[in-house]
């Protein structure tokens, strides 16, 4: 992998964004306005799961009307976070904050899923409760903690602290 | 108004100087301060979704104004909270960066547009009033924006 890593490190593209002036910041300050988007957003739904934040707007009201935006946000991460990667490989490779925030990722993309593949399929029993069950509470929880440590881990990428 | 020995002396408090000196300050107010904006984006602009006639529509804006004016308020608390003594750090560097003044000119108007218009606007409307949403988001993210940009120039 290492090996791919670094032939990715040399490609015109990667060298590109690595040296270009206003390509790199532009990419970066999209990265990390999105949070506004998705973090912002995944963060109040996951309040209003809790019980403490958005009491009395349906669940399902929420996730249907809100969670569309959120994905998008999520999508727009993605791509600019893909970049920034492509932009230095071996320096993201070698950092312990990245390693931790992929597990993180992946945990709350696991935690999305069994929310969705279980206590949400009973959301039209709970869905104007001020607290709903606690199963869909730690879930909101769950998320909540997660996504933090997403991008607490994505900022401390820049300090190469363990490297 | 020469304004950098005000700049010299606020780099010179004591809250600077600890920060300045210290390895894991700065990087644990900035996350702390990340969290709170990402808070703020979603506290603003869901209100400012349901304000363009989309996200939320079911609710009215005054009821979703209510809710949400407590996360918003203590978003920007939390924001302002971190972000004075990331500025006294480094408030030399600041005083000589574009970004910072663009940002601090922005925030000075998102807050009062948000406190004053927005939230009588939005306690008002019901149903839609997008050119006060879509001056809230561009207000929002244009402090943002020069906040990331005072790291680059």
């Amino acid at each position: 992998m290492v090996e791919f890593f670094q032939w990715l490190e040399a490609t015109g593209g990667s060298v590109a964004i690595r040296e270009s002036i206003l390509l790199y910041p532009i990419i970066e300050s999209t990265h990390v306005l999105t949070l506004c988007l998705f973090f912002g957003f995944i963060a109040l739904m996951d309040l209003r799961l809790v019980g403490i934040a958005l009491r009395g707007v349906p669940v399902s009201q929420i996730t249907s009307r809100i969670q569309p935006f959120g994905v998008a946000g999520f999508v727009i991460m993605v791509i600019s976070g893909a970049l920034l990667f492509y932009s230095s490989p071996m320096r993201a490779y070698g950092n312990i904050f990245f390693r931790v925030k992929l597990v993180l990722i992946a945990l709350a993309g696991i935690n999305a899923l069994l929310f969705h593949k279980t206590i949400f399929k009973s959301v039209d029993d709970w869905n104007d409760a001020l607290q709903p069950p606690p199963r869909a509470r730690l879930a909101g929880l769950l998320s909540l903690v997660f996504w933090s440590g997403v991008v607490i881990c994505g900022r401390m990428q820049a300090y190469k602290w363990f490297d | 108004m020469d304004l950098l020995p005000y700049f010299q002396s606020f780099e010179a408090t004591f809250i600077g100087t600890k920060v300045r000196e210290s390895l894991w300050m700065f990087p644990v107010i900035e996350c702390v301060h990340l969290l709170a904006l990402g808070l703020l984006g979603g506290a603003a602009f869901v209100l400012d979704l349901r304000l363009l006639g989309i996200g939320l529509r079911d609710q009215a804006p005054p009821d979703l104004e209510r809710k949400l004016h407590p996360w918003l308020r203590a978003s920007i608390a939390m924001l302002i909270l971190t972000g004075v003594p990331m500025f006294l750090s480094e408030a030399i560097k600041c005083y000589y960066s574009p970004p910072f003044w663009y940002k601090i000119g922005g925030l000075i108007l998102a807050i009062i547009f948000t406190f004053t218009v927005r939230r009588r606007v939005a306690a008002r409307t019901a149903d839609k009033a997008p050119v006060i949403a879509l001056a809230s988001i561009a207000l929002w993210m244009g402090v943002a924006f020069a906040g990331r940009w005072i790291a680059f120039y």
